[in-house]
This record gives structure tokens, C-alpha cells and sequence, in this order.
């Protein structure tokens, strides 16, 4: 299913957020299964899957890692549920050395500073390869969308990153 | 879900963590990602001249189960060739640790690993 078509946005990375909101409030309402507590069997039916596939659409186009991996997959290339392992030793040799960093958070006496260096670390770097995945994907190339595979995948370990720190910000409150 | 004792075992016990200095020519280093849940896997292997890994370290950032699929391996490769090492299948680790489907990607990494560490070996000493 075309999540944009649904949303009758322009299948691209870049998207409005509000105007997403704005959609998606309009068809719950349009699909709301009481609205068509009238109908026939399967008229209900109908509603209940449309209603589904809206709220599933709704949190893939909202978030970006999965908004650009739906856009991928419209163009043919799935790279969601895939196990394979990431190998690219520089990058990987970066991730060990952040994690290093917040591992050392947990045991400072005064982590704030930390905090703050490992946290713009993390930002920094997740906004240029959000840049860079926009880059990709506006190409619109078979090339350029396996280049914009690779640059998800990065992103993920930015993404994971974040929570592990914010958890860590938590327990430094508690 | 319940980790396996063979899991919770290496987890509280790990064998082998740390690091060897990256610069001795006998060291070879396999580092690998799983994406979908951010683990990071290092794993290091010191080589001697006749191919045999006489020694294994091993650093993960990841969950119970990535953590005892590096732990176990770096038991498993000790005293074996590089050829034997890459046999290694992820289904042994898997097995060994009882893990569950959800966690079979920790095996697939500690496989990947052994092998991204051999290949590195061999990228070196120029075969």
C-alpha cells in the first residue's frame, strides 16, 4: 500500500508535519468505523481495515526513518526486518568509541558536561546524515536509493544512540 | 521473554572482554553493527605465524544475547585455525545458547564478526 496516496501527499522525504496531522484527523473522522455502524457486514468490515490502514500509514509517514524506508520500498528496494550485519569498520569504530563515551556518563562523578558533549556529538551527526538521506532520495536513482539504504542504516545506530542517552539523562535525574 | 542460562551465564560472566593494542601485526579486528537495534560488536583475534588463533577479545554494546554470542565465540575460536574459525555457523551459536528466533540476529553479528576479523587477517598479510 502507497501510505502517500493514502494521504494524497507527493511520495518525497521532505514532508509537513502539521499538514500530515491535518490529513490524518480528516480521514480518521471520514473512516471512523461508527460511521458506518449503518452499513452492510461488509461496509463495517471495510471501514475497520481502512481505519487500520490509516493509523499504520499515520506512524510510518511520521517518523523519518520510516517514512524513508516506505519510500524505498515503493521503489522497490525493502530494506525493513532485514538481519544482515552492518560492516563498515570506520563508521562501526565511531559508534564504540560514543558508546565509550556514555559509558563513562555512567560512572562520572559530574556527568553533565558529558551529557552535553555526547549528546551535540549524536545531533551533529544526525542532522548531516538526514541532509545527506534527503540528498539521496530526492535523486530518485537506483543508485542513490542504495546509497539512501546505507545512510537509514547509519542513522538507526544515531537513533538508538539518542535513547540509550536519554536514559541515561533519566537515571542521572533520579 | 526469558533469557537461557547458557545466556544469562556469559552475560553475568563474560569471557574474554577487552581489547588488544590494534597496532600488533598478530591482531586482527572484525568490528560489526545490527542496524535494526543499534548493537555494536568488536571482536579481536591474536594470530600467531601458523594461522592458529591462539587468543580472543571481544567489546559489545548490545543486549544479553549479543553480549553472550560474542562471549561464547571468543571460547570457541581459541586454539582453532582461521579456516576452522570461519565455519562457525550462526545456528551453533544459536543453538548452543538456546536463543529465540527474535534473537538470532546476535548470532548472524558474532558469525559476521569472526569473519569480518579473519578477513581483516588476511587484508593484512596480503593473501
Amino acid at each position: 500500500m502507497n501510505y502517500f496516496q493514502l494521504f494524497h501527499l507527493p511520495a518525497q522525504f521532505e514532508l509537513d508535519l502539521t499538514e500530515l496531522g491535518t490529513r490524518y484527523l480528516e480521514l480518521q473522522r471520514q473512516f471512523h468505523p461508527d460511521k458506518h455502524a449503518a452499513g452492510s457486514e461488509r461496509d463495517k468490515l471495510m471501514a475497520v481495515q481502512q481505519a487500520a490502514n490509516i493509523n499504520d500509514a499515520y506512524h510510518s509517514l511520521k517518523q523519518p526513518l520510516l517514512r524513508a524506508e516506505h519510500l524505498l520500498a515503493l521503489r522497490g528496494l525493502k530494506i525493513s526486518n532485514e538481519q544482515r550485519s552492518f560492516m563498515e569498520p570506520a563508521f562501526l569504530m565511531q559508534q564504540m568509541e560514543l558508546r565509550e563515551l556514555l559509558a563513562e556518563i555512567s560512572e562520572a562523578a559530574d556527568p553533565y558536561p558529558l551529557i552535553d558533549e555526547a549528546d551535540q556529538q549524536i545531533q551533529q551527526q544526525k542532522k548531516a546524515l538526514l541532509r545527506q538521506l534527503q540528498a539521496a532520495l530526492d535523486a530518485n536513482s537506483p543508485e542513490q536509493d542504495h546509497q539512501a539504504a546505507d545512510i537509514i542504516r547509519k542513522l538507526k545506530f544515531f537513533f538508538k544512540l539518542q535513547q540509550e542517552l536519554e536514559l541515561l539523562e533519566q537515571q542521572t535525574q533520579d | 521473554m526469558a533469557y537461557s542460562n547458557k545466556v544469562i551465564d556469559h552475560y553475568e560472566n563474560p569471557r574474554n572482554v577487552g581489547s588488544f593494542a590494534k597496532d600488533d601485526p598478530s591482531v586482527a579486528t572484525g568490528m560489526v553493527g545490527a542496524p535494526a537495534c543499534g548493537d555494536v560488536m568488536k571482536l579481536q583475534l591474536k594470530i600467531n605465524d601458523q594461522g592458529i588463533i591462539e587468543d580472543a577479545k571481544f567489546k559489545t554494546y548490545g543486549c544479553g544475547s549479543a553480549i553472550a554470542s560474542s562471549s561464547l565465540v571468543t571460547e570457541w575460536v581459541k586454539g582453532k585455525s582461521i579456516d576452522e574459525a570461519a565455519l562457525i555457523k550462526n545456528t551453533d551459536i544459536a543453538q548452543e545458547l538456546a536463543l529465540p528466533p527474535v534473537k538470532i540476529h546476535c548470532s548472524i553479528l558474532a558469525e559476521d564478526a569472526i569473519k569480518a576479523a579473519i578477513a581483516d587477517y588476511k587484508q593484512r598479510h596480503g593473501n
